[in-house]
């Protein structure tokens, strides 16, 4: 499907076909991009939840191409006295040429998208997807492993909760990858996400051990227990601290490993190993300027 | 007119609502607001033989024509029910419900952090129908499930 004008709401509306142009793109733009490609444009940035990296990333991939960035911040918005998010998104649409949004509300960037008129992008809603965080991941595997197949892929985490974890595990689903979903038993996976990998044909499994199954691992995705997504804090308090990854956890890993993350961390990955040669969130973060300025060219340019 | 159907008697005006699901008369009744406080004469028939589903439930009330827009929860709780008009006891007119592949507008999210659950925002729910027996729905924004004692929960709250 063509990319252009393209929404990015879910990452299965992404065909391998679909990530590959966005994947060829990126290696593009990482050699070298061309500046000017988006000037003239802008980019509205919604951002109704925090973030430091999504929301930057956005702004910094949209700048190095030439595009002007407006960022609506909710606090110091008509939001705050009673705009609906409907009005707000059709203000910004009139002022921008591509929306950016993330919200915790599930469902916001579907409902974005059949408002506006000009391209949305998912940078985040409640705890459903992730689009553009699944495709800066697979772009990472692809970089550091060679290839996105034949690979042995554990989860760790919040995987109720969790729309990084989510988007991710669909992501890989779309290769020839086994799943491990590494998760205490209240964070397991909810049943529509274990359909929907089921419909895609994933082969997973679900173990409450990372230990168990961590030597058969070529890729380890550690995320953060969603404390602001629990309905109620007294189950979040049953859950922190649940697990944690550090290097005596990893002892017995395979050689090259990598461990991903989406960040932000909190306690469940450790310091010790952000200077080992597994560590690989911070080449997740690098890599996600390119994947969003690809994003951005070949939605609002074209292939 | 099918043998099981004649054992209750005919009615001279009114509607007879047929090939409900067997067990679900009563949630039916409670459905389109037919409870005790009504003077309308009810008769229900419940487990009885039918050929299309087996074992049925059928509902005849009289002196009353349903209110078109019941139809649609109708069909969430009994997807297959035909429904006849009786006047001057002759069929004046038969329907069918029809439970589309998607339920707009009905029911809401269970979800309450579910975009389709935000006040003043201009949204109307949208579930699609993965399964019809028995019912279960998901919800086209945020993905929840719903089965379908939810839905009966929800279309006869307060009823």
């Amino acid at each position: 499907m063509a990319w252009k004008n393209r929404d990015v709401v879910s990452i299965d509306d992404f065909s391998k076909e679909d990530l590959e142009a966005l994947f060829k793109k990126t290696d593009e733009y990482e050699h070298s991009y061309p500046s000017g490609i988006l000037k003239g444009k802008i980019i509205g940035n919604i951002f109704l939840e925090y973030s430091t990296r999504t929301r930057v990333s956005f702004e910094v991939a949209a700048k190095r191409l030439g595009a002007e960035v407006i960022n609506l911040v909710a606090e110091y918005s008509s939001i705050k006295k009673g705009e609906s998010l409907y009005d707000t998104l059709k203000m910004m649409d009139i002022y921008s040429d591509l929306l950016v949004i993330r919200s915790p509300i599930e469902g916001t960037a579907r409902f974005a998208s059949d408002v506006c008129k000009h391209p949305v992008i998912n940078a985040g809603d409640g705890y459903l997807n992730h689009p553009t965080q699944a495709m800066i991941d697979l772009y990472t595997i692809r970089k550091l492993k060679g290839r996105l197949d034949d690979l042995r892929i554990g989860v760790c985490g919040d995987l109720r909760y969790g729309r990084a974890a989510v988007s991710f595990m669909f992501g890989v689903a779309k290769y020839s990858n086994k799943i491990y979903a590494i998760s205490p038993a209240q964070l397991s996976m909810r049943e529509d996400v274990k359909n929907k990998l089921t419909e895609i044909g994933a082969y997973f499994v679900e173990t409450n051990s990372l230990e168990e199954v961590l030597p058969e691992l070529d890729v380890l995705y550690v995320t953060r227990i969603q404390k602001e997504r629990f309905p109620d804090i007294a189950e979040y308090e049953k859950v922190k601290g649940s697990y944690k990854v550090d290097l005596k956890t990893l002892q017995n890993s395979k050689r090259d490993l990598i461990v991903m993350h989406p960040l932000p961390r909190v306690d469940e990955l450790s310091y010790e190993i952000d200077n080992t040669p597994m560590q690989a969130y911070f080449k997740q973060a690098e890599l996600g300027v390119y994947i969003r300025m690809a994003l951005l060219s070949l939605i609002l340019v074209g292939e | 007119m099918e043998e099981a159907e004649m054992k209750v008697a005919k009615i001279r005006n009114g509607t007879v609502i047929d090939h409900i699901p067997s067990g679900k008369a009563l949630v039916v009744l409670r459905l389109l607001g037919l409870t005790g406080k009504v003077e309308n004469t009810l008769t229900i028939a419940m487990n009885v033989k039918s050929k299309k589903l087996g074992i049925k439930d059928i509902i005849k009330v009289e002196n009353l024509e349903l209110d078109p827009s019941l139809l649609g929860s109708l069909a969430l709780i009994a997807p297959m029910a035909t429904i006849n008009v009786i006047r001057d006891y002759r069929v004046y007119g038969k329907s069918k419900v029809i439970l589309k592949d998607y339920v707009e507008g009905i029911l809401k999210c269970p979800n309450p952090t579910c975009i389709s659950r935000q006040q003043n925002e201009p949204i109307v729910s949208k579930f699609k129908v993965i399964q019809k027996t028995p019912l279960k729905l998901q919800c086209t924004y945020c993905y929840r499930y719903v089965n379908e004692n939810e839905v009966i929960e929800q279309l006869v709250e307060g009823k």
